[in-house]
């Protein structure tokens, strides 16, 4: 069996009706689409249109579509492990074994936090930091085409580990020495550490892009201090991404070399430290919790502005408070592991820039309530999110600030209080503001507003269900119920758990409710239709131009010359007669060609990463020539741009004035 | 990117804009900028790696520690060679802003040569120190020791790689701005891992001899 490594048949999970189900219904719906595709002839739309698409835009819908399609999958984790701890109480044991549970709370930890939550974010940055700058794309087009398709790759091979092999039964942290050959002999630590090295080349290379994007292309006029705040939160996000990704990589690595090469950076034997690892893992994992969490503030930042038709309070402070968090993320690691048994004083200090964390974000709360304060607030779907997330975040945070404090800390390490912690502050932190973010931009990308009264019915069953989700579980933990158990004998936690799992019914139903809203949305998007190119009064450059944008997003590049920029273009416009486009002039566009590149990458990229998970050697020796000979293509085509001529810019922008007129 | 910008009146009453009010910068510059990003995150890279090091130094499990491994007359040929090979990649810089081809081959034939012998000379280090039984699976130390310097030789070899491409399109593109452009990525890929060999010389091998 050398010439396919450790693979074969026994690999897939054939007495598992569980899995063997969830399989089925997997690869049942990915033919379908497939076949669906293909019989209706829309292979050669999505190739030209999508997947060899380097407009910024289009790629951020890709991401939005890869994380929402993962949240089900990380949801559908979710409710497996509250209908589990439901049932599994004293005698019972529940339906699932506890090797299959410990796999289902690690794929649940790693899809939400690497293919649910980070996709959401950059899909969200994609589509609207370029045409929030004012500028036709992001500084290295092919290359976020890239990043793109090596997170689908990591997504991929993630979901691959639920019908050939398994997935780690590590948690999503992957701590050694468990997660050593020693204790985890299978390949379920390997797909983690290969799918999280594989998307994570694809998110520094986003973070490289956005940083250089923001900082060196935006349009004439905007100097940093008249970005528009969700800009600058992108930034901020960006510059941790590119300072801490690698450090993942970088301990991810040394991870594989002890379980491949037999080295031993965490072995528990030959003087390896398994606490460096932890150390090293959450000095990527803290600044995560930014990159996360600041361009979901950033998205707050813009609703609350926009609907309140007032300008964002203390933008000067928001500014502060963002890059004052971009620098303390880095101080506070070791409030994840007070319990390692470091000295009194080193508790302390990270104890103490734990707090010191909270005030900066406290800033931005006062920001958002006094922008709204003498507002005329419209209380649309954004806004509802908006508002349910300053209410559950401060709540959130609280709770994380008594968890800085190191003796409280020590009580409750693992338990179910801190798993609600961290709930608390993320779900309503970056769950609510994508759902903001997608309410809000959607009919920027595609020219029609989502439907209100099922994004409103969507935005309470997640509310309220959020809350009783996860409230009893600071009950259980208080009682002393640690995280991640598949049985219990504790009678008395059970009451808790089953409002839990009501929770996450409720929170099903909030699913659905924006499933039916996308549906409904579409069947009636000629009565949402969005002539105007600025549906909700907006501020920023992105409302200035038509829904959907075209490629160029700008037919000439707007002058900046304050924040607020848009509505500061509006109002000059009241007052003076705006040009006619007749009389403009427009200059040819050069726009960056399709390329195959980030596919064709991730396909091998996919290919090689599959063979070392299984030892398959000369397959990922064949996968690794398949890149390089995918990039050494690439360097050599001879056509990089094309350009859009000047007449037809002319045609777009004469037909969306008329449109506009009307 | 076009730079094409609106000739509207209401532009006129802006004086001359500062550096960040200038609209989108050259592409030669959104590069280089972008590639410093790059490197940075890969200097951060290598960071976590040294900070592994520095945790691991003296976690030998018994086995050989770096004052009784590391041969300091290889280790500075070896930084020669490196060093030398920067100098040569700088003339070469030069070669190319002149437009001068056969200089540009030639100053990049001996900054290839210089790293090849660079890396010649890492891996019979390595070689040795296996051959004695102080290979990555010896000790903690020995694993971060090969880790880190074996990261840095993998840059090295990543390098000559990139090298010998770029030397391709030169040839059969000639220094068009694209292939100028990743030319000067490359120098400064060829400089940063330079800079990384300075520290890993000092904290690797002049402070494993001192103790």
């Amino acid at each position: 069996m050398t010439l396919l490594g450790k693979l074969d048949w026994s690999a897939i999970p054939l007495d598992q009706p569980i899995i063997m189900g969830t399989v089925g219904c997997m690869v049942l719906v990915i033919v379908s689409v497939l076949a669906w595709v293909t019989l209706k002839g829309h292979i050669p739309y999505l190739w030209r249109d999508w997947i060899t698409s380097v407009d910024h835009k289009r790629i951020g819908v890709m991401y939005l579509v890869l994380a929402l399609v993962m949240l089900l999958r990380g949801f559908a984790d979710a409710i497996m492990m509250r209908t589990q701890q439901a049932l599994a109480a004293g005698g019972a044991q529940g339906y699932l074994p506890p090797e299959h549970f410990d796999q289902i709370f690690s794929a649940h930890g790693t899809i939400m936090i690497f293919f649910v939550a980070m996709p959401l974010v950059i899909g969200l940055m994609n589509f609207a930091v370029p045409l929030q700058l004012g500028v036709r794309d992001v500084a290295f087009p092919t290359m976020n085409s890239i990043s793109f398709w090596l997170t689908a790759s990591g997504v991929l091979l993630t979901n691959v580990s639920l019908g050939i092999g398994e997935f780690a039964k590590t948690g999503w942290v992957a701590y050694p020495p468990l997660s050593e050959l020693q204790f985890s002999p299978g390949v379920g630590v390997d797909y983690y550490l290969w799918s999280l090295q594989i998307s994570g080349i694809g998110t520094l290379l986003s973070g490289v892009n956005f940083v250089t994007t923001i900082l060196k292309m935006r349009a004439p006029g905007m100097s940093y201090m008249r970005m528009p705040v969700f800009c600058w939160t992108a930034l901020a996000s960006n510059l941790l991404i590119v300072a801490a990704f690698p450090v993942l990589t970088a301990t991810l690595a040394m991870l594989l070399l002890d379980r491949y090469l037999g080295f031993h950076f965490f072995t528990v034997n030959a003087s390896g430290n398994p606490m460096m690892y932890v150390n090293l893992f959450w000095v990527w994992g803290h600044p995560e919790v930014y990159i996360l969490v600041l361009p979901a503030f950033g998205i707050y930042s813009e609703v609350s502005a926009t609907f309140s038709g007032k300008p964002l309070f203390g933008y000067r402070s928001m500014v502060g408070a963002t890059m004052a968090i971009c620098v303390l993320s880095y101080t506070v690691w070791l409030h994840h592991f007070f319990t390692m048994g470091a000295s009194a004083a080193i508790n302390a200090f990270f104890g103490i820039t734990s707090m010191i964390i909270a005030v900066p974000t406290g800033v931005k709360i006062f920001n958002w309530l006094f922008t709204m304060y003498g507002g005329r607030v419209r209380f649309s779907v954004p806004v509802l999110w908006t508002i349910g997330f300053m209410v559950a975040f401060v709540f959130g945070g609280l709770t994380g600030v008594l968890l800085a404090l190191p003796p409280v800390d020590w009580q409750v390490h693992n338990s179910l209080f801190l798993v609600a912690h961290f709930h608390h502050v993320i779900i309503p932190g970056v769950v609510f503001a994508a759902m903001a973010g997608y309410n809000y931009w959607f009919p920027k990308a595609f020219g029609f507003k989502l439907e209100e009264r099922w994004g409103t019915a969507a935005f309470w069953c997640w509310f309220i269900g959020f809350h009783l989700a996860f409230m009893p579980l600071y009950v259980v933990g208080l009682m002393g119920m640690t995280r991640r158990l598949q049985h219990y004998d504790v009678l008395a936690w059970r009451p808790w758990l089953l409002v839990a799992e009501a929770g996450a019914v409720m929170i099903l139903a909030g699913i659905i409710c924006q499933i039916v809203q996308l549906v409904m949305s579409i069947r009636h998007r000629e009565e949402l239709r969005d002539t105007t190119g600025d549906p909700w009064n907006g501020r920023t450059l992105e409302w200035s131009t038509a829904s959907p944008p075209p490629a160029w997003n700008f037919a000439v590049l707007p002058q900046v010359t304050g924040i607020d920029a848009f509505w500061k273009s509006k109002q000059r416009e009241r007052t003076q007669q705006a040009q006619s486009p007749k009389e403009r002039k427009f200059e040819p566009i050069e726009m960056p060609k399709n390329s195959a590149a980030g596919f064709v990458t991730a396909f091998f990229a996919v290919f090689t990463g599959f063979a070392l998970i299984w030892h398959i050697w000369w397959m990922a020796g064949a996968g690794a020539i398949g890149i390089f000979l995918t990039m050494l293509a690439f360097a050599f085509r001879d056509e990089e741009e094309i350009e859009v001529p000047a007449d037809q810019i002319a045609r777009f922008e004469q037909a969306h004035q008329a449109e506009v007129a009307v | 990117m076009n730079v094409a910008v609106a000739v509207d009146d209401e532009v006129r009453y802006e004086a001359r804009p500062s550096g960040s009010e200038a609209g989108p910068a050259a592409k030669r510059i959104v590069v280089g900028f972008g590639f410093w990003v790059f490197l940075l995150s890969d200097i951060v890279m290598f960071s976590a790696i040294f900070a592994a090091y520095a945790v691991l130094t003296h976690a030998t499990a018994g086995g050989p520690s770096g004052a009784q491994l590391f041969n300091q007359r290889s280790v500075a040929i070896e930084t020669a060679c490196l060093l030398a090979s920067s100098y040569t990649c700088g003339l070469m810089s030069i070669a190319i802003a002149s437009r001068r081809y056969a200089a540009t081959y030639w100053a990049a034939l001996v900054t290839f040569l210089l790293g090849a012998c660079f890396l010649a000379l890492e891996l019979r280090e390595f070689a040795g120190m296996i051959a004695i039984e102080a290979g990555p699976q010896r000790s903690a130390f020995l694993s971060a020791f090969f880790t880190l310097v074996g990261c840095h030789g993998l840059h090295v070899t990543a390098g000559l790689v990139w090298l010998v491409v770029m030397m391709a399109q030169v040839a059969i593109k000639g220094l068009q701005a694209t292939v100028e452009r990743r030319l000067l990525c490359f120098t400064l890929f060829w400089h940063a891992l330079d800079i990384v060999w300075v520290w890993l010389f000092t904290v690797v091998y002049l402070k494993g001899v001192l103790s």
